[in-house]
């Protein structure tokens, strides 16, 4: 049985190893691994807890908001914190750009060259491309001589010998199947990608000075005050570019992503029969209006049945180390609340430079964490899943529409496929809803309301000596979890359990897989020395594993006091 | 065959690359990029690299004269943050860096292959383009235990750098975390986490810090080199004295308030709406190098104190012990004026937040009818 092992998986963000067995042309079993450790959570204790979400925020750099809104989340729900409805609405501003940003950059910069061919494209008609791309969408740039000119582009690129991020890549494959001319469309729409994800990002910018890592979050509000008759603030100069930014946003993923999407998945539709995974979906909702009612709902789907959505109990989270290069003393095969985790980093693999891990025995430094001991997948699938089965009327629209148009039924969700569409419905959504929560914002400005801030637990003589709290988030790669304990003004324990933590774990004590070994069984291999196909599906699941990877000291010691040089 | 099929659409990489290799001038004019485009991009490129406009046309020259350079990009302890900088950058776009400007032959962030193959094309690059490529390095290194905490393609990040830094040209570090260890070591830095000059030694480091770094720099300073031939001038700390040699406070648009004694005093006050200084509220732009007031980000739309938010001081050396907290204020800004070094004036402030956690409100330095009113409380 052949062995094999892709490492690095590129085209995701931070370091990920796969191996799998071979048998017959089908994967028969999968192991995942992170390959990159740093500590962070271990960094934080002892800490100002109002810093924390400046220093969460560096678990990533692509979903570069995230850690700051579920950070700052945690800390009011510790310290009883309501923020003003302004600071509400620019961070669900924020939330939702950073979600059609990312789900794009995902379709096209990280995930289409495993659907399309860049090299077939060279073949390509104009003409027919151009009758293609005007057959499924009215987008602008559709003309012959539009196509023609990428692909003389491209051409000079290939002729110059120097094919950069393009070189030794699985051209020409057997499980490419698009044809020349909805190659060089994608093509196209890859480097339009690239620009206009520059252009739409620039949201958080004048929201938040700048992204990567927007500087604006604050514990009990935002930071950037908010003032028509000022400069200095945000004005209604500010907020017309903005809306200029939605729009722009909306007309990309309705007119461009959404037809790409739809006309890549019609050529790929025996992945709607691969990669299925765990069958248990988790969200945690997001989205809350003034009064805390989330937008996108919460909730749990086990065993893919549609017909129940579970309630999500925090207290039913526990992480496991049986199969992480972690300890933890509560003893094997136990698995701990993130409010009482208790790990250190014990790196007991082979000593680099190596072939292959011992995948019997501890193999990642991803923990698993598990929902009342169910491995679960989070994201957008599990997202759009629980709002379908809830009934959540703008969802349900959308799944019917793009169901219907690739004439499939749901259960063609719970697959590859079914991932990568629910990433555009997703997408689609927030491009769609995010506009309303700008004219919220509009709309209570205009009342005179200018608050961004709860200053009255600013200070942290105003808090209790003792207190803890947690905070969700619904990231673009899914539910996202910190829990905090704060003691005497600091950070006495720090935990984030992140989406690529549930869907990139290694197998609990019990031996069940996580997300991304369990959708690998079963995943046709065409060539073992190109497999293309694990690629598809593991970025089908978007991962992220620099967030992925942390680790918690034990609850109760000494706190790490910081040292100051 | 991947080959194959390049070989069929017109070219092989394989063949002799050096034969192949043209200006960017001219790889610009055969892509269909305008002369005018070209003139614009070396106008920004000039004024990121804090040189007259007078020099832009010298810039032109001397890139329509160069190679198109070879580029690999490393990934280690890491957040990407960097290279999403990167995807941001407006002058050139990504798109321009990817096709036009470099040979970007190892990025893992972008690039289509994947394991083996990938590991390949970097082992053909560093072969081919021995003592000739550039290398960027994002994230830190971990010494610790034989650098087991961060590996690719099963071998250690340590050994990567040793071997691709050790055959580059220059090794540009991007980022706090591959210039200085960064957030990874932050005390009580878990992994013995440490930036590229500490890890790799006899190589050639420029710095780029900022969290993450300013794609802007990033690009002005592989100009810099293609238009002089040298690498530019270096402060203490390794950084290009066109990006990091003026202080943040003494370019902040908000110094008129500061030298006015007009602060922010509270989250969303009226100082707070009418762009007063935040140096109450924790900002460390006085302590901090950078050129973040002029170059701005993301197209220069904003940056963090034009934003309302205090400056963190992300680009000095182990910033995030030596600056923090963040809401912290600064306890003794030096004096007016821009005469002082890098060096000097980074030391003081080391010593200075670091007597400030034992000795409260040590506001010395400062003019004392400018001084702010003492804070009672601990923030």
């Amino acid at each position: 049985m052949a062995k094999i092992v892709v490492d690095p998986i590129t085209r995701i963000e931070g370091h990920l190893r796969i191996e799998a067995e071979v048998n017959g042309g089908k994967i028969v079993d999968a192991w995942s691994s992170a390959t990159m450790f740093r500590g962070i959570e271990k960094i934080l204790k002892g800490r100002d807890p109002r810093d924390a979400w400046f220093w969460t925020q560096r678990f990533c750099g692509v979903c570069t908001t995230v850690h700051s809104i579920a950070s700052i989340r945690a800390v009011e729900n510790a310290l009883k914190i309501k923020v003003p409805p302004n600071a509400e609405l620019i961070r669900n501003i924020i939330i939702g750009s950073q979600n059609i940003q990312d789900h794009v950059i995902h379709f096209y910069h990280l995930h289409a060259l495993d659907w399309v061919d860049i090299t077939s494209g060279l073949k390509a008609d104009p003409a027919k491309t151009s009758a293609l791309a005007a057959s499924i969408s009215d987008w602008p740039n559709n003309s012959a001589t539009y196509f023609k000119a990428v692909q003389d582009k491209v051409k000079a690129f290939v002729a110059s010998g120097r094919l950069g991020p393009f070189a030794n890549a699985y051209w020409g494959h057997p499980a490419y199947k698009l044809p020349p001319e909805a190659n060089l469309m994608a093509t196209a729409h890859y480097l339009e990608a690239l620009e206009w994800q520059k252009d739409v990002i620039k949201i958080h910018a004048i929201l938040g000075s700048k992204n990567p890592h927007p500087q604006t979050f604050l514990v009990g509000g935002m930071a950037i005050p908010i003032d028509p008759d000022s400069q200095n603030a945000l004005n209604a100069d500010k907020l017309i570019e903005i809306k200029r930014l939605l729009k722009k946003a909306q007309d990309f993923v309705e007119k461009v992503y959404i037809p790409d999407l739809l006309a890549v998945a019609s050529f790929y539709k025996d992945w709607a029969a691969i990669g299925a995974g765990v069958g248990n979906y988790m969200c945690y909702g997001d989205f809350p209006d003034a009064n805390g009612t989330m937008w996108f709902p919460a909730g749990a789907i086990l065993n893919r049945d549609l017909t129940k959505v579970l309630k999500v109990d925090q207290g039913k989270i526990a992480e496991y180390v049986d199969h992480s290069w972690f300890e933890n003393s509560a003893g094997a095969g136990k698995g701990l609340h993130p409010y009482d985790g208790e790990t250190e980093v014990r790196y007991t693999g082979p000593k680099p430079p190596y072939e292959n891990l011992d995948t019997n025995a501890k193999y990642s430094f991803v923990k698993s964490p598990r929902y009342d001991e169910k491995a679960m997948e989070v994201g957008p699938l599990a997202r759009v899943l629980v709002a379908y089965a809830s009934g959540h009327k703008e969802t349900k629209a959308i799944v019917d529409l793009v169901l219907g148009k690739l004439g499939v039924g749901a259960e063609a969700l719970f697959s590859t496929l079914g991932r990568t569409a629910a990433r555009g419905i997703d997408c689609l959504l927030n491009a769609q809803q995010t506009p309303k929560f700008l004219d919220e914002l509009i709309g209570n400005i205009s009342k005179g309301d200018y608050r961004i801030h709860a200053n009255e637990k600013w200070d942290p003589s105003e808090w209790p000596a003792e207190a803890s709290g947690y905070g969700w988030h619904e990231a673009p790669r899914g539910a996202l979890g910190h829990w905090i304990k704060i003691k005497d003004q600091k950070i006495l324990n720090y935990q984030a359990v992140v989406p690529s933590t549930w869907n990139a774990s290694p197998r609990d004590a019990k031996g069940q897989r996580g997300p991304y070994e369990a959708a690998l069984v079963g995943t046709p291999i065409a060539d073992p020395g190109k497999p293309l196909e694990i690629l598809r599906t593991i970025h089908s699941f978007d991962p992220c594993l620099a967030c992925a990877v942390h680790v918690l000291d034990a609850n109760g010691n000494e706190m790490v006091k910081v040292k100051v040089s | 065959m991947g080959k194959q099929k390049i070989d069929e659409a017109g070219g092989c990489f394989e063949q002799d690359v050096k034969e192949r290799d043209c200006s960017i001038g001219e790889m610009l004019k055969k892509r269909g990029v305008s002369r005018r485009d070209f003139l614009k991009f070396c106008s920004a490129m000039t004024a990121a690299m804090a040189l007259p406009a007078s020099f832009a046309p010298k810039v032109a020259q001397a890139l329509d004269e160069v190679k198109r350079p070879t580029l690999v990009w490393l990934e280690m302890q890491s957040c990407t943050g960097d290279s999403e900088a990167l995807l941001r950058s407006a002058n050139p776009t990504v798109a321009e860096i990817i096709l036009d400007i470099l040979s970007v032959d190892y990025h893992e962030t972008i690039m289509a292959a994947a394991g083996h193959q990938a590991e390949e094309a970097l082992d053909k690059t560093i072969a081919a383009y021995k003592g000739k490529y550039i290398c960027v390095v994002e994230g830190s290194i971990s010494m610790k235990d034989g650098g087991v905490y961060g590996s690719t393609g099963g071998k250690s990040h340590l050994d990567r750098a040793r071997q691709v830094c050790g055959g580059a040209l220059a090794t540009i570090a991007v980022g706090t975390c591959a210039s200085y260890g960064g957030i990874g070591a932050a005390v009580p830095n878990p992994t013995g986490a440490v930036g590229v000059r500490d890890a790799v030694s006899g190589v050639t480091v420029i710095n780029l810090p900022g969290c993450p770094v300013n794609a802007d720099n990033l690009t002005a300073t592989i100009v810099h080199y293609l238009v002089f031939g040298k690498i530019p001038a270096l402060d203490s700390h390794g950084r290009p004295l066109f990006a990091y040699g003026k202080r943040i406070h003494d370019n902040c648009e908000r110094r008129p308030h500061f030298d006015a004694g007009q602060y922010v005093e509270k989250w969303g006050d009226e100082g707070h709406r009418k762009g007063f200084c935040l140096y109450k509220m924790g900002c460390k732009g006085p302590a901090t190098f950078h050129n973040c007031p002029s170059q701005r980000y993301n197209e220069k739309t904003s940056w963090p104190v034009a934003a309302g938010h205090p400056c963190a001081g992300c680009s000095e050396p182990q910033f995030w012990d030596a600056m923090g907290p963040m809401y912290k204020r600064l306890p003794n800004v030096p004096g007016f004026g821009i005469e002082q070094t890098a060096d000097k004036i980074g030391l003081g402030m080391a010593v200075g937040v670091g007597a400030a956690f034992a000795v409260h409100g040590a506001i010395s330095a400062l003019r004392k009818d400018k001084e702010p009113a003492e804070e009672t409380k601990e923030g």
